[in-house]
């Protein structure tokens, strides 16, 4: 699970039937000091985010476990929007 | 599983119903003699764990759902302890 930040989305007419109507969104998934951190993923999104936001994800089966419909072929889910990122400097 | 420190909060109002009521934290993994080795990721808490803690994580799927004793769970990162003290002896092939 790792934060991201939402910086585009994908429209693709010819994809995988079990995939019909999932939001797919670009994300960069950042470092908890929010630098960008590792290659941009597509993920789908669970809670309505939008560009610009910065998000959590979660990875592998459990981003197809994010959906209600059974069984979405996602490694990726966005299932947060990010209020704030609280960390404590390193002593 | 690994041993990580509990390095700070990611608040969310907006979330899958999921995560209600959870605490998700930064966790940074320790290496063998407890410095800082590889990226952070988050995780959610089952132990009331805090900033500042060192605690055990589960990084696995079927695991965080045993633990929050739910099946349709998007979470595979869960804190499953408080760690007291790591022991770790030198010299067994695994030198640094």
């Amino acid at each position: 699970m790792y934060l991201g930040k939402v910086i585009g989305n994908v429209v693709a007419s010819r994809k995988a039937a079990d995939m019909e109507g999932l939001r797919l969104m670009v994300v960069q998934p950042l470092g908890h000091d929010g630098n960008p951190k590792g290659n941009i993923v597509v993920a789908a999104d669970a809670v309505n985010s939008g560009p610009g936001d910065t998000v959590h994800l979660v990875s592998s089966r459990e981003a197809a476990l994010a959906f209600k419909v059974s069984f979405i072929p996602v490694d990726a889910a966005i299932v947060g929007i990010v209020d704030s990122v609280d960390v404590e400097a390193r002593p | 599983m690994i041993v990580g420190k509990v390095l700070g909060t990611v608040v969310s109002t907006v979330k899958h119903e999921s995560y209600r009521g959870l605490k998700l934290y930064v966790v940074q993994p320790l290496g063998a003699d407890n410095n800082f080795e590889g990226d952070s990721f988050l995780a959610v808490d089952t132990v009331s764990s805090g900033v500042g803690d060192t605690v055990l994580v589960i990084r696995e799927g079927n695991g965080a759902r045993q633990v929050l004793k739910r099946q349709e769970l998007p979470i595979r990162s869960v804190i499953v302890g408080v760690v007291d003290e790591v022991d770790v002896v030198r010299g067994r092939g695994g030198e640094a």
